[in-house]
This record gives structure tokens, C-alpha cells and sequence, in this order.
């Protein structure tokens, strides 16, 4: 994180991303949210719960690849990250193989 | 910075583990429960933080092209979206504590387990977040002081990046906590 101080040089991996982008991205970000409170006064059933999670998952990936230079990032961060979210899951995975046929 | 932020990830991860398997266990009660809370309100704070995100990733661009002054107020205005949170936190917290929903209350023992369980991962869930925004505040405005003596510039921006990256991440978390809370079924 620490850049070299004093080399005079700009900050090498430096991507500076544009407000217009920014601003697409929160417009986005707001539209997804009206969504899922509008699609929680459906009732679905069952389906609702994926839906919700569904939509914020893509909001949180926008959050990600962009306010947060994701996509701008090295590879080692782009597969430390996609380990984590892969551990997360086969945590989630392995407690519901217990708890459904428990 | 990034070595963190995963363990946060695990963190509150390991919470919606527990959330899963109760909702898993206690449908009928999570959903009942999840009615009493105030979807207009959890919809205003995710607003709220969603934008405060925005003025993070927007003041580190600002910082980036030199335009110091901006950065500075696109700052301030999100550590005041963290504070209209907490706030609005406080009275939604206030309100079901003044209807004698809160751990360990009578209310909560003697109704049905599930939604014992669902308003205690809520206060766990929601408090542990908020204890979160609190520090994400604290490195705004450590960054903020920071801008001010020069110490962050466009060429040294390392620590109002960090900054940012743990706001996204509470934000990202908060993605989570108001589907599962508010919006159940």
C-alpha cells in the first residue's frame, strides 16, 4: 500500500477514476436499491429471499470493481478477494449440508 | 489493507452463517419479526450510506487530480452521512427498546424462540456495524486532518485510500444487513 516516498515518480498502478463514472455507478447503486424494496412488497414466497440477495450481490460487486479500484487492482488482490468470497461460501454450503439433513 | 478488509468479510460472514441457519430453522418467525422493523427507514440509511460512498470514491479522485478543497468538503459531507446514520440508529434502537424489544427482555423470553433469535442477531448484527461506521468515521477524519497538513496530496494518498476502502467495505456489509433484516419474505 506504502508507495516508495521521494522517487519523484507518480504512483505506479495510479487510475484515477472519472466522477462521471462514479456518479453512473451510484445512480446504479440506488436503482438496484428502489428494486429491492419495491420487489419486497411482492410476496414471492421462497423466491423473495434469493431475489434480495441476488440484486445485492451486484450491488456489492459495483461497489468492488469500481469505489473501490477492483478492477483497477493487481491480480493477486482480484484472487485473494475471490478466495475469500469462495471460503465464505463453502462455509455457507457446508453448515446448510448439516443443518438440512440433520 | 486488503488482509483486513477479508477478515472483516469472514467476520460478519460467520453472522450470516447463523442468521442462514436460524432463518433456515425459524421461517415464520424471521419473516414476522423482520415486518416489525422499518423498511422506509432501513431503505433512507441505505441511501444515506450508498452516497456517503460515493463522496469517498468521488474525494479520492479529487485529491488524485490536486483539487484539495473538494476532496476536503466531499469528506466532511460523508462523515455527516455517518453521523445521520447513527442517529437515525439510535431512535430506530430507541423505539423498539421503548417496546421492550432488546436482549433478554421480557417480551422477547416469553415469545416464540425464533424472534429471540432474530432481534438478538439484529442488535449483534446492526451494533457490531454500527461500532464499525464509528471507526470508519474516525479514519475520515484522521485523513481529513491529514489532507489539511499536506501529509495526503496527489502524489501520497495511501491513507485517505485505506480510509475508503474500509468505508466501502462497511457500506458493502450494510448491502447485506438491510436485505436480510428489513426485507425478509
Amino acid at each position: 500500500m506504502e508507495k516508495e516516498a521521494g522517487t519523484g515518480q507518480p504512483e505506479e498502478r495510479m487510475h484515477v477514476t472519472g466522477y462521471r463514472e462514479l456518479l453512473a455507478i451510484i445512480m446504479a447503486l440506488l436503482a438496484l436499491t428502489g428494486i429491492t424494496v419495491a420487489v419486497s412488497y411482492v410476496h414471492l414466497g421462497f423466491f423473495n429471499v434469493p431475489i434480495a440477495l441476488f440484486v445485492a450481490s451486484i450491488k456489492s460487486s459495483l461497489v468492488l470493481l469500481f469505489f473501490m479500484h477492483l478492477k483497477y487492482e493487481g491480480r493477486a488482490i482480484k484472487i485473494s478477494l475471490l478466495s475469500t468470497i469462495a471460503f465464505l461460501f463453502v462455509m455457507i454450503s457446508f453448515i446448510f449440508w448439516d443443518v438440512a439433513f440433520r | 489493507m486488503w488482509l483486513f478488509l477479508y477478515s472483516e468479510i469472514i467476520l460478519f460472514g460467520g453472522l450470516f452463517v447463523l442468521y442462514a441457519a436460524y432463518f433456515h430453522e425459524y421461517p415464520k418467525n424471521f419473516a414476522e419479526s423482520g415486518r416489525e422493523l422499518n423498511r422506509i427507514i432501513g431503505s433512507l440509511n441505505t441511501v444515506i450510506l450508498l452516497i456517503s460512498s460515493f463522496t469517498v470514491a468521488a474525494s479520492l479522485t479529487a485529491i488524485q487530480r490536486g483539487a484539495k478543497r473538494l476532496a476536503l468538503s466531499l469528506i466532511t459531507f460523508s462523515i455527516l452521512c455517518g453521523a445521520t446514520f447513527l442517529t437515525i440508529k439510535y431512535f430506530e434502537w430507541g423505539k423498539h427498546i421503548r417496546e421492550g424489544v432488546y436482549p433478554n427482555s421480557q417480551v422477547l423470553q416469553n415469545g416464540p424462540p425464533g424472534n429471540n433469535i432474530f432481534f438478538g442477531l439484529y442488535y449483534v448484527i446492526t451494533g457490531l456495524h454500527g461500532l464499525h461506521v464509528i471507526i470508519g468515521m474516525t479514519l475520515l477524519t484522521i485523513s481529513l486532518v491529514f489532507i489539511l497538513t499536506g501529509r495526503v496530496n496527489e502524489r501520497h494518498f495511501s491513507m485517505l485510500e485505506n480510509a475508503g476502502l474500509y468505508w466501502h467495505l462497511v457500506d458493502l456489509i450494510w448491502i447485506f444487513v438491510f436485505p436480510l433484516f428489513y426485507l425478509v419474505l
